[in-house]
């Protein structure tokens, strides 16, 4: 099958999954991506390179899971650019790439000799775009973050609780996913740009930025009605936000730490719920201004009443009426029994030069004409350094071996 | 020029994909948002400006439709199913998450929109996805997130306490933010020479979309079978892992993130301890001396068995707990990063967008409302391309504001 991005290649610099994760959707359809690491500290720049999970029996730096993970297809190479000749090699490279792309705090490619106006002096209609948690421009410019920084900071955190408590936050890094989702966005939206009009452009994006648009509807409650989030109590965030619906809430179901969604979005699906219900309670809440007012109350019953059930018995009785309602799926129950996931092929078995066959995520969308590929797994520590320089930059095998010897590679 | 000016997007309204629809109308598309006669229900949600419902006033629908034109259709009426093909072969993108047989049903689909326009770009986001008849199951934001995974990760120590779901549509944003990736990634394909005729339909699903975005819950499972378990305030982990949040002195939380690592972190967070008199206070002062002095990185797998490298790791905890209690939210946030610690402020979402920091960079945008003669704040760019920038174009439009309009272009 054709592939959407072939004939773009991109100067990668990224790392961890923000960085990463962008140039893993443009590898997925076709672009070249040629991933750029520091033999002397052997690429740990990237902390998940050589990070858990590993493979049951495998460990150290070319077993990272999520580094493997997040760098499905891409090329890699290693520059050591405390040396000139890597330096020449660099810019041999930048001239014959479409993009040249980064998640490092502000400032380090700039300090390497590699920051826009060099770029653009090497190649002049480059694009540049670099992610860091504050961005290159404003009093936090210096100031570092990791996903749950960039969540704790945008007001992500804040808003994903139960009252009465402290903020639950997100388990996992959010904004690392999705700030790479932005970065993607940045680096085509700048390519677009430039198909179009020749132009080249630095993108400065912050993730930080980037999270707070998340909140939308909030900030103009604060910004036009001076509403503040902030109050007495935490956020419920597990109610409804906007349409005024309930019951809307997570409930707990028969064993150990196994929980049911649901939402009752009308009259009609609460006549359908409470049918099944069939308990004497289900009458004091049939207006919906007593199940809204008295929310706390009817979730002591909703639960007593789930506890019942089994979570995917309750799940299937509730879809049939039909009412919003889903399990709170674990990862085993998502991946390997819920058919959906496999019957859209979201785990591909990719082919890795050291951890051998392993599975990832792949992409949740699919296109007619040119659909995404994965085949191969992260490339391990300068892996493509010989394929790169001689059938890109004509360097013949015999100056690549000559450089590696002199810790340029 | 903006990056996307001149491409044209027919978006049908459902609350579900107007995020999507919203991001390339900011990055300069000309986004026609088509409307049932009722107007979409999204209209009807609050917030509301002054906190009265009615027409026109719910921020809501203003922040999810900025720089969008509303045309009303009733696409059950044959005469309106015509003016639809008419828009539909002047445009590069169709947006729609409608139910999976409903565009087939009118003929509406794909196979039938293709001859009229073979440039064509059809997003359609569902659910599952098109191929799946769960996809026409009702789902809110709450129940497509417990599907697809995040809400197992997020939570509390305390697992009688139910999962969390993230406020604010984020199951909604994500199938979203793969739409419009989706939709640059065709447009680049379409634009490359000799492709212009090259449109396609693309499928997405939104529980898929959670199931990719829920860091190693599921990678973890997919190469060890590891199952993560939620924990109060930072990642959910196999096994339990050292508390990251912690309540300052003026009663709000920090998130500590990594703690310090390197000689030159504990001579600032000493330094910093002995600026608040607090040195006295912390018993293990001695070890961050130690910290501070030492020769060279840390051999971190030491970690637990060297009783000096553990005790000066812990002492770093214990500094970190115990500035935290003494200063406020925001001035240990400040110190800390001044010392080059990653950590942050857990900010609502109104003291992130009061934040000097992002009003510098200018993320605080007017907009200008004619129909109540005022001009709003709204938030601002998620990315800056100075050469093809975000702009809010335009307030959201009233119900079929510009159904003339529009026709009036075709004819």
């Amino acid at each position: 099958m054709q592939q959407a991005l072939a004939g773009i290649r991109i100067c990668d610099f990224t790392g961890q999954l923000a960085g990463a994760g962008a140039t893993k959707w443009l590898a997925a359809f076709g672009a070249e991506v040629i991933r750029i690491e520091d033999p002397v500290r052997e690429g740990r720049w990237d902390i998940l390179r050589g990070g858990e999970p590993f493979k049951p029996g495998q460990r150290g730096l070319e077993y990272g899971g999520g580094f493997n993970n997040h760098n499905t297809d891409k090329l890699g190479i290693t520059l050591n650019l405390r040396t000139d000749k890597a330096k020449q090699i660099l810019t041999e490279l930048i001239k014959i790439s479409d993009a040249v792309t980064e998640n490092f705090a502000a400032g380090v490619l700039d300090k390497w000799g590699f920051g826009y106006e060099q770029l653009k002096a090497i190649k002049p209609d480059i694009v540049y775009v670099s992610n860091c948690g504050f961005g290159h421009v404003g009093p936090y410019h210096q100031y570092k973050t990791w996903g749950p920084i960039v969540q704790a900071v945008s007001g992500l955190t804040f808003s994903s609780s139960l009252p009465d408590q402290e903020p639950a936050g997100w388990g996992y890094s959010y904004m690392d996913h999705t700030g790479g989702y932005y970065m993607a966005m940045a680096i085509m939206l700048a390519l677009l740009h430039r198909q179009r009009s020749g132009e080249g452009q630095w993108v400065d994006l912050a993730c930080t930025e980037a999270a707070v648009t998340l909140n939308g509807p909030a900030l103009l409650d604060w910004s036009v009605n001076q509403n503040p989030m902030r109050g007495e109590t935490a956020p419920h965030s597990n109610r409804s936000q906007y349409a005024p619906m309930a019951p809307h809430g997570i409930y707990p179901c028969a064993g150990e730490d196994e929980w049911i969604a649901i939402s009752c979005r009308d009259q009609q699906d609460w006549q359908h719920l409470a049918a099944i219900i069939a308990a004497d309670w289900t009458a004091t809440f049939d207006a919906q201004q007593h199940r809204l007012a008295r929310q706390d109350k009817l979730d002591t019953y909703m639960s007593r009443w789930t506890l019942e059930h089994n979570k995917f018995e309750l799940q299937e009785r509730l879809q049939a009426l039909p009412i919003p309602a889903a399990a709170v799926q674990k990862p085993a129950e998502r991946i390997e029994q819920d058919p959906t996931t496999g019957n859209f092929g979201l785990w591909p078995t990719i082919q890795h030069s050291a951890m051998g066959e392993v599975q990832v995520d792949g992409m949740p969308v699919h296109f007619s004409e040119t659909d995404w590929q994965m085949h191969h797994g992260a490339p391990c520590l300068g892996e493509h350094n010989e394929h790169v320089l001689t059938t890109l930059l004509g360097l013949s095998a015999q100056e690549v071996q000559a450089l590696a010897e002199e810790g340029v590679l | 020029m903006s990056a996307l000016q001149g491409i044209r997007v027919v978006e049908l309204a459902n609350e579900r994909i107007a995020f999507a629809g919203k991001l390339m109308a900011d990055m300069g598309a000309e986004v026609i948002l088509i409307e049932p006669p009722g107007g979409d229900n999204s209209r009807n949600y609050p917030p509301f400006l002054d906190n009265q419902p009615g027409a026109n006033r719910s921020l809501y629908f203003w922040h999810y439709n900025t720089s969008k034109r509303s045309v009303v259709l009733d696409l059950n009426l044959e005469q309106d199913q015509d003016t639809f093909k008419q828009l539909i072969s002047t445009a590069d993108v169709l947006l729609e998450s409608e139910p999976t047989q409903r565009l087939a049903g009118l003929g509406l689909d794909y196979a039938d929109l293709k001859p009229l326009q073979p440039g064509l770009i059809h997003v359609a986001m569902t659910p599952y996805g098109r191929d799946e008849p769960k996809s026409d199951l009702p789902f809110t934001d709450l129940t497509l997130m417990a599907a697809g995974g995040p809400p197992w990760s997020c939570g509390y120590d305390d697992h009688s306490l139910p999962p969390v779901r993230g406020w604010g549509n984020q199951g909604y944003h994500t199938g979203c933010h793969y739409v419009f990736l989706s939709v640059l990634t065709a447009l680049l394909h379409r634009g490359m020479q000799g492709n212009g005729d090259k449109g396609q339909f693309i499928d997405v699903s939104m529980t898929a979309a959670l199931n990719v975005t829920t860091e190693a819950a599921s990678y973890g499972w997919l190469v060890n079978n590891s199952t993560v378990q939620r924990q109060t305030g930072r990642h959910a982990a196999p096994k339990p892992t050292g508390e990251t949040q912690m309540q300052c002195a003026d009663g709000r939380y920090v998130n500590t993130g990594v703690p310090p690592r390197f000689p030159h972190e504990f001579a600032k967070l000493l330094g910093w301890l002995r600026e608040l008199q607090l040195e006295e206070q912390l018993p293990e002062a001695v070890f961050l001396e130690m910290g501070a002095q030492w020769q060279g990185p840390f051999d971190l797998s030491l970690l637990g068995s060297d009783d000096t490298i553990t005790a000066i790791f812990s002492a770093g905890r214990e500094a970190l707990k115990l500035i935290a209690r003494s200063v406020s939210a925001r001035d240990f946030f400040i110190g800390c990063q001044n010392a080059g610690l990653a950590v942050g402020a857990i900010n609502s979402p109104e003291e992130a967008f009061e934040d000097p920091h992002f009003i510098a960079r200018g993320f605080q945008v007017p907009v200008h409302h004619d129909d109540f003669d005022a001009t709003y704040t709204y938030p601002g760019a998620p990315y800056k391309l100075p050469a093809s920038p975000w702009q809010i174009s335009r307030r959201a439009p009233h119900l079929g504001e510009h159904t003339d309009e529009v026709l009036a272009e075709l004819a």
